[in-house]
């Protein structure tokens, strides 16, 4: 039998992947095992399969990901540190047939921009915002996030964090799940092919609640890594991520179509938890 | 046609004004003294009236990012705000004129620093003609005097935004805002359409479709040099507002002795104090800066090679007063008087000032 070449393997009927072509070919500058691009790609494979990529206003926000409009192939706009979630609010308001949505991470989110996050939940603009939780400040060096782990170490807290002068790691998307206009709510990863493919199918719903008329917002976390910042391999991070970071926010759906899930929403009590 | 003639407050003006120049969308938090605008806004119903959006924030800072957003998908976007509020709208301003977006601001001036007084005041000079956030940035800065002025430099404020792709400032105050006048209205012009948008800013976000690249719209540029290209860019522009924009009224300035340097509030009582002085036989003459960014400076280096003084008069510990210097550049004596705090000077102490001023106390 004659040797198999390369180019008897490139064929379209072999092809199982492709990438996208609502991503540019522009090299990422993210960390090797850093969760931000593969979360990038899922938004924009989502774009390419529901045909909106001509209809699709993105925000990105201050953070790692503030050069995400240099990997997708749409019109976005850069937003000061906190504010994508207004931003994203005018946009759709003054264009309500376009699909827009806000990408931002746990410090843009949950702290400088918590206003603009709760109000624009509780308005229920009829957005998507993609909330990338890694429990740092990815961007300027490791410190201390709302979302960082109790007993976590940042740069801004070497000794962990303590939950007594610093406050408990903020569960931001469970306060959201409770306003009545937020329409789907869910926490999901990217560190394995299976949770890729939740993952996507998360933020697939979250664009689609845009198109159906119901309105309401939608809002996914993605629970990632930050190997620089945590100063561990890229393996490391996400093992350490399993064992630790999904337990104080476990995965999974918590709001869909209006409904709380059963059992997603606890009262936090500080001498149980800790 | 007949002249359609209203009494209007000065913030209802610029909310009516904003509807019929078929502004697309307004952001606003409430403060004393201008809160009557987004009460306007909501009473009118725009959305009704011509499809204009408009929307309570959760803050200042929400409010001019909101007009961020609107202003980068090619929209007529503003807000509007008081001195406390203006401040935290700088972050915002800063965004915009980094981004070459055009967008209209409106600020009652109240006195201050910190939460300071709801009364009149002219304390937010500096802040409005020098930046006011950070980075090197210069804001296109209209001062009107008169109800009629904030309904008409609206649609002016508007076209210089549009026209130079900056952030347009009208900077009144607590009297002008609230005060009572008789306005023209212009008609009701047709908000532009979405084709209409896209052809006279093809840069704006409104879709990436199959025609063009994707539009970006960013403040953000990490390699030093090209930023440095950029600021240079924005200096040119600043440079042209400069030669071309510069709009300033002089009355009674040919045979005058002694001027006046007033804006806004201001100028109104500089114009009782000439009429005054006038009577008692000083040849006393006032210039009004009506825009204060960018500055009549050149029609003010005009008069120093034959006027023997000038006196600013502002409610504030002297801001203006300072570009005035810059202006006369030593050729003649310049002072200021001013009251603070929110309190207006009355026109015979302003009279008072003058003497004083003219006697070379
Ligand atoms: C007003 C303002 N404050 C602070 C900063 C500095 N800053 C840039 S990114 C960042 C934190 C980003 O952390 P996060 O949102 O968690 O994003 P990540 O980098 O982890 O993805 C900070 C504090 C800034 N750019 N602007
Ligand atoms: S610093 Fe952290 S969040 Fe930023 S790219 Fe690297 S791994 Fe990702
Ligand atoms: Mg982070």
């Amino acid at each position: 039998m004659a040797e198999l070449t390369i180019n008897d393997i490139i064929k379209e009927e072999n092809l199982v992947y492709k990438k996208t072509k609502v991503m540019t070919d522009n090299v990422m500058h993210y960390c090797p095992g850093c969760g931000h691009g593969t979360t990038h790609r899922l938004v924009a494979e989502v774009i390419e399969e529901l045909g909106i990529q001509d209809k699709t206003i993105g925000v990105t926000p201050v953070g790692c990901s503030v050069l995400m409009y240099n990997y997708l192939d749409i019109d976005m706009q850069e937003a000061a540190h906190g504010r994508a979630p207004a931003i994203a609010t005018a946009i759709k308001r003054v264009m309500p047939d376009k699909f827009v949505f806000t990408y931002q991470g746990d410090g843009d989110l949950a702290a400088i921009g918590t206003a603009e996050t709760i109000h624009s939940c509780n308005r229920g603009e009829n957005i998507t915002i993609i909330f990338v939780n890694n429990g740092i400040y990815g961007m300027t060096g490791g410190q201390m996030a709302p979302t960082t782990l109790s007993g976590m170490k940042a740069v801004t807290c070497p000794r962990g964090r303590d939950v007594n002068t610093m406050g408990y790691p903020l569960h931001i998307t469970e306060l959201i799940a409770q306003l009545p206009n937020v329409r789907f709510v869910t926490r999901q990863s990217v560190h394995t092919p299976a949770n890729v493919r939740k993952a996507k199918a998360a933020i697939r719903r979250a664009f689609e609640n845009q198109k159906d008329g119901k309105g309401g917002l939608s809002f996914v976390e993605i629970v990632s890594n930050c190997n620089s910042n945590w100063k561990m391999t890229a393996v490391d991070a996400n093992k350490w991520m399993e064992e630790n970071t999904f337990k104080e926010y476990p995965l999974g759906d918590i709001k869909i179509d209006w409904e709380i899930q059963e059992g997603k929403i606890s009262l936090r009590n500080r001498k149980l938890d800790y | 046609m007949e002249k359609e003639l209203k009494l209007m407050k000065g913030n209802e003006a610029i909310a009516e004004a904003a509807i019929r120049y078929g502004a697309d969308a307004y952001f606003g938090y409430p403060i004393t003294p201008q809160s009557e605008v987004i009460e306007y806004f909501m009473e009118q119903n725009p959305i009704e009236r011509t499809g204009m959006v408009v929307l309570q924030a959760e803050s200042e800072v929400a409010a001019i990012n909101m007009v961020y957003g609107a202003a980068a998908c090619g929209m007529a976007a503003m807000t509007s705000s008081s001195s406390p509020g203006f401040s935290l709208k700088q972050e915002g301003l800063s965004y915009i004129a980094g981004a070459e977006l055009p967008c209209l601001v409106l600020n009652v001036v109240r006195g201050g620093p910190g939460l300071g007084t709801i009364q009149p005041s002219q304390s937010d000079y500096f802040q409005s003609t020098k930046g006011g956030g950070h980075g090197d940035y210069r804001l296109i800065v209209l001062a009107p005097a008169s109800v009629q002025e904030m309904y008409d430099f609206v649609q002016i404020g508007f076209d210089l935004a549009f026209k130079y792709r900056n952030p347009v400032l009208i900077l009144s105050d607590g009297i002008i805002g609230q005060m009572m006048e008789k306005v023209e209205i212009g008609p009701q012009r047709v908000r532009r359409t979405m084709d209409e948008v896209i052809k006279q800013c093809p840069w704006a976000t409104t879709g990436k479709t199959a025609n063009r690249e994707r539009n970006i719209i960013t403040s953000l540029d990490l390699v030093a040099s090209r930023q440095e290209e950029f600021n240079r860019k924005l200096v040119k522009k600043y440079d042209t507002i400069r030669e071309k924009e510069v709009r300033c009224e002089c009355i009674n300035c040919d045979d005058a002795d002694y001027v006046f340097v007033a804006y806004g509030t201001s100028s109104r009582l500089c114009m009782k104090s000439m009429d005054l002085l006038r009577k008692e036989g000083y040849k006393v003459g006032l210039v009004r800066p009506i825009t204060l960014f960018p500055y009549p400076s050149k029609i003010i280096a005009g008069l120093a090679e034959r006027v023997k003084g000038f006196l600013t008069i502002e409610m504030s510990t002297g801001q203006m007063v300072e570009d005035v210097m810059l202006a006369v550049n030593g050729k003649r004596p310049v002072k200021h008087y001013g009251r603070v705090g929110g309190v207006v000077p009355t026109p015979e102490e302003i009279v008072d000032a003058m003497k004083n001023f003219m006697k070379g106390e």
